[in-house]
């Protein structure tokens, strides 16, 4: 018998593809493209991590390791937490161990979410939130930041966004892809809204390790706020660890354990020998990742420098690896712009419009690429805006 | 001699590639092209940059011969100047390329380069040894560079990331 319907689910068909994958096929025929687009370090992960990975895989490590990640490594990550952020979890009931922060989010998102709830997602963000909260049954409420208060959620734009069926808000910062850091004094804003509508925060910190000017403040360290956030971390950013796929979830012991049935499940256990390196990562591998921040701000601070000399403003963004420069004095929109200059410059970037509400106008330029790369982009892209203006 | 943060943050960019220019070096640190250009004529003359030179991997050259070696010397400190007398005495002969006092069980490490295996002997037997100071020497032979002042020879960088994600 013939097919005669489509079998996936409507909630996946009505799912829209990532905006960045358009520009993924027409940069991946190009050659000779500096690409500005990539979101994961150009780092390679260092050799002792990789050198422990190795060894556990000759000592035989190979089985599975317990749900929520081999107790040696979500020790580290408590006492890692703790020392870096000033927030303390218990490695036994409220740290789990995931397949990096993507599975964090989605084990997040899904503990919390009954069919009906509201999430608030502010933007421009990583673009899986949406999506996630959709997949969950929620629905995604979004809120819009501007590039006039730097990317910086306002507390009136959070309580303007909340209704009673709200249940929680998702944050990003340092933010992909604005860089934007909130400092504590914003943080303490959004958490008195928080408490006040008695709501939760699922904040995603991954790039918490990349704070370049001041130290990241975790909006779980602030007052009455451990009880009313899901930490979500992980080591592909700070440690240059992408394709291992770990992360971690950091959250008091009821949603943990509401999240480890999620886990237990969907995953059984993150990779064991990735739990092997970044056990290594975290207990020698600081001094790694300070060494790649000092190269990362060194080059944030060339592109923003770059920018403004090219004519286009551009924030300083405070972590992170991104600068989100406006080129709205071109008079395109960020697609028409991004799609341009892959065409005539051969220089990939990513239109802010692919991140969601107020991204329009901007364009997302990663600076994880080695120096020589950001002076040919830059060059590159200066003779672009002299050539596209009149 | 103290250095201030920038100072070292220049000192530290240069020494990883001596070709920046200061008007790139002064965008990554957050000065002026002049205060950078300043510093680095500063940093020349106090001679904390020493000198700048190019890090070349003969081996690839067909045909080409030279070689290096590494000597263990072993010698007798004299009254008053130490080892600096021995120690300039050997750094001052043009085939010896680095000379390092050295704690453990010799003392002064001392790199030679030659065009010949032949050239590096009769330096040591007929310059080296014959130093009175000089109680023993141990020859090393390099025989292939792998990795020199943090550089890895046979490197290839390919970048294996996509061109285009989240």
């Amino acid at each position: 018998m013939t097919i005669t319907k489509s079998y996936v689910a409507k909630s996946v068909e009505q799912m829209r593809p990532s905006g960045i994958r358009k520009f993924f096929d027409l940069a991946a025929t190009m050659d000779g493209v500096v690409s500005l687009g990539v979101g994961e370090p150009d780092f390679v992960t260092s050799w002792s991590v990789r050198e422990a990975a190795i060894n556990s895989l000759e000592r035989g490590f190979t089985s599975y390791t317990a749900n929520a990640g081999l107790i040696e490594l979500r020790q580290e990550i408590a006492r890692y937490m703790s020392d870096r952020f000033h927030v303390h979890y218990s490695p036994k009931e409220e740290i789990i161990v995931t397949v990096g922060a993507s599975q964090a989010l989605d084990i997040a998102i899904r503990a919390i979410t009954d069919p009906g709830d509201e999430i608030i997602v502010v933007e421009p963000c990583f673009v899986s939130y949406a999506p996630l909260v959709e997949l969950a049954g929620g629905r995604a409420v979004t809120i819009g930041t501007t590039g006039d208060t730097g990317f910086k959620l306002q507390p009136e734009q959070l309580e303007a966004a909340i209704t009673d069926k709200t249940k929680a808000i998702l944050l990003c910062y340092p933010n992909n892809p604005t860089g934007t850091q909130l400092d504590r004094d914003d943080l303490e804003a959004i958490a008195e809204m928080v408490k006040k509508y008695d709501l939760l925060v699922i904040a995603d910190e991954i790039y918490a390790e990349l704070a370049y000017d001041q130290a990241h403040t975790s909006i779980a360290s602030l007052e009455g706020m451990r009880g009313r956030t899901i930490l979500i971390n992980g080591f592909s950013k700070g440690f240059a660890m992408t394709g291992w796929r770990l992360g971690f979830t950091c959250a008091p012991e009821e949603i943990s354990s509401a999240m480890l049935k999620i886990h237990q499940y969907a995953m059984m256990c993150a990779s064991t020998p990735a739990q092997y390196a970044a056990l290594e990562a975290l207990q020698h591998g600081m001094g790694d990742v300070e060494s790649m921040k000092k190269d990362y701000r060194q080059r944030r601070n060339y592109m923003v420098q770059s920018f403004k000399e090219i004519g286009l403003d551009c924030h300083l963004p405070g972590g992170a690896f991104y600068v989100f420069p406006s080129i709205q004095s071109t008079g395109l929109t960020s697609e028409q712009f991004a799609e341009k200059l892959l065409l005539e410059e051969k220089v990939a970037v990513v239109p802010g419009s692919v991140f969601g509400a107020g991204g329009e106008g901007y364009i997302r330029c990663s600076y994880a690429s080695s120096m020589s790369q950001l002076q040919e982009a830059v060059k590159r892209i200066s003779r672009f805006i002299e050539n596209n203006t009149k | 001699m103290k250095l201030n943060e920038k100072e070292v943050e220049i000192l530290e960019i240069l020494q990883k590639d001596a070709r920046f220019e200061a008007a790139d070096i002064a965008k990554m640190i957050g000065l002026s092209e002049t205060e950078v250009a300043d510093t680095i004529r500063r940093l020349e003359e106090e001679k904390v940059i020493v000198h700048y030179a190019t890090l070349v991997d003969w081996a690839k050259m067909d045909n080409y011969t030279g070689v290096t070696a590494m000597i263990d010397v072993k010698v007798t400190p004299k009254r008053g100047v130490g080892f600096d007398e021995v120690a300039e005495r050997i750094y001052r002969f043009k085939e010896v390329s680095s000379v390092y006092l050295m704690s453990g069980v010799y003392d002064l490490s001392v790199t030679v380069e030659g065009k010949s295996m032949n050239e590096i002997a009769r330096f040591v037997s007929e310059k080296l040894s014959t130093l009175d100071s000089v109680v023993s020497t141990t020859t090393h032979f390099q025989l292939k560079k792998y990795k020199h002042d943090g550089m890895i020879y046979t490197a290839k960088r390919e970048d294996n990331r996509i061109v285009v994600s989240p």
